[in-house]
């Protein structure tokens, strides 16, 4: 929990000399804001780059082919593997982050949710992770 | 003890916009987080995994306005999603007025196109497409007689 420290006598507040004293720096609610963000803004990026490659479809099949082709290189076999961490995280937090606005007790369970999140966030790449990286062994195999 | 506070507690001057934003990305998460993990586990995980995408893979499913409409959705709903935080991040980091408006405007310019591309490219969408190298369609294109 917080401490609540004393309130500084009035006139001037001494600057905290470490990042400590509020309720939200430095612990699960600004990190899985951190995340948020990173993943949010890799997530946008890498649709950007999907939309246009998925458009290729129009012009022919071997043009596709040919790009996607590139999607099925060990390297991009692992970017993959990235990208859905990154939405994995993306979606179970926005989750909480609905439950955290909606749940009339949410606020008052936002740590335990973000340890739930991380949770089902490693079920879940537990599940992903040896899978994809099946295919990526296969393709690089034959 | 329950604090109250003074409603309205943000200027009125932008109307409710901002609030069915935040309403939006929360209403849309949630519809996406069913559409992108249904997409991810049938290109990714389902029978070969990524490798059996190619174009043959598309158009089979592109046959069926199930995946059609589920592409749709999930085009507007995340390019909208991902533009709106966007939106949110540049209003966060970027204090110069010029490179705000600029920064949001190339956003709104590339969500804009993107939309437009992606939506035509599934709803004019060719599965047996006659400019085809051999070998690259679905099965069921040789039963179309051209």
């Amino acid at each position: 929990m917080v401490s609540l420290k004393p309130a500084p006598a009035p006139g001037r507040v001494p600057l905290p000399k470490a990042p400590a004293g509020t309720v939200y720096r430095g612990h699960e609610g600004m990190w899985s804001w951190v995340l948020h963000r990173i993943t949010g803004v890799a997530i946008f990026f890498f649709l950007l780059v999907h939309v246009l490659d998925t458009a290729l479809v129009r012009i022919s099949p071997q043009t596709y082919n040919g790009v996607i082709a590139t999607y099925k290189n060990p390297i991009m076999g692992l970017g993959e593997l990235f990208l859905v961490a990154a939405i994995v995280f993306h979606a179970f937090n926005g989750l909480r982050i609905i439950l955290i606005d909606f749940w009339s007790v949410g606020t008052r369970h936002q740590r335990a949710m973000f340890w739930i999140v991380i949770a089902l966030w490693v079920v879940t790449m537990a599940g992903f992770a040896p899978r994809q990286l099946m295919v990526i062994i296969s393709e690089v195999a034959s | 003890m329950a604090t109250t506070f003074d409603a309205p507690r943000t200027s009125a001057r932008r109307g409710n916009l901002e609030k069915w934003g935040w309403i939006y990305m929360r209403a849309s998460g949630v519809v996406l987080v069913v559409l992108i993990f249904g997409h991810l586990f049938i290109n990714l995980v389902a029978g070969e995994g990524v490798k059996q995408v190619d174009f043959a893979f598309i158009a089979g499913k592109w046959a069926s306005p199930f995946w059609q409409v589920w592409d749709g959705l999930m085009l507007w709903l995340a390019l909208i999603h991902g533009g709106n935080g966007m939106r949110t991040i540049t209003n966060d980091y970027v204090s110069n007025p010029t490179a705000n408006k600029l920064l949001k405007g190339a956003i709104l310019v590339a969500v804009a196109l993107l939309i437009v591309l992606g939506t035509l490219v599934i709803t004019t969408f060719d599965p047996c497409p006659p400019n085809a190298a051999p070998g690259t369609l679905p099965d069921f294109c040789s039963a179309l007689t051209r």
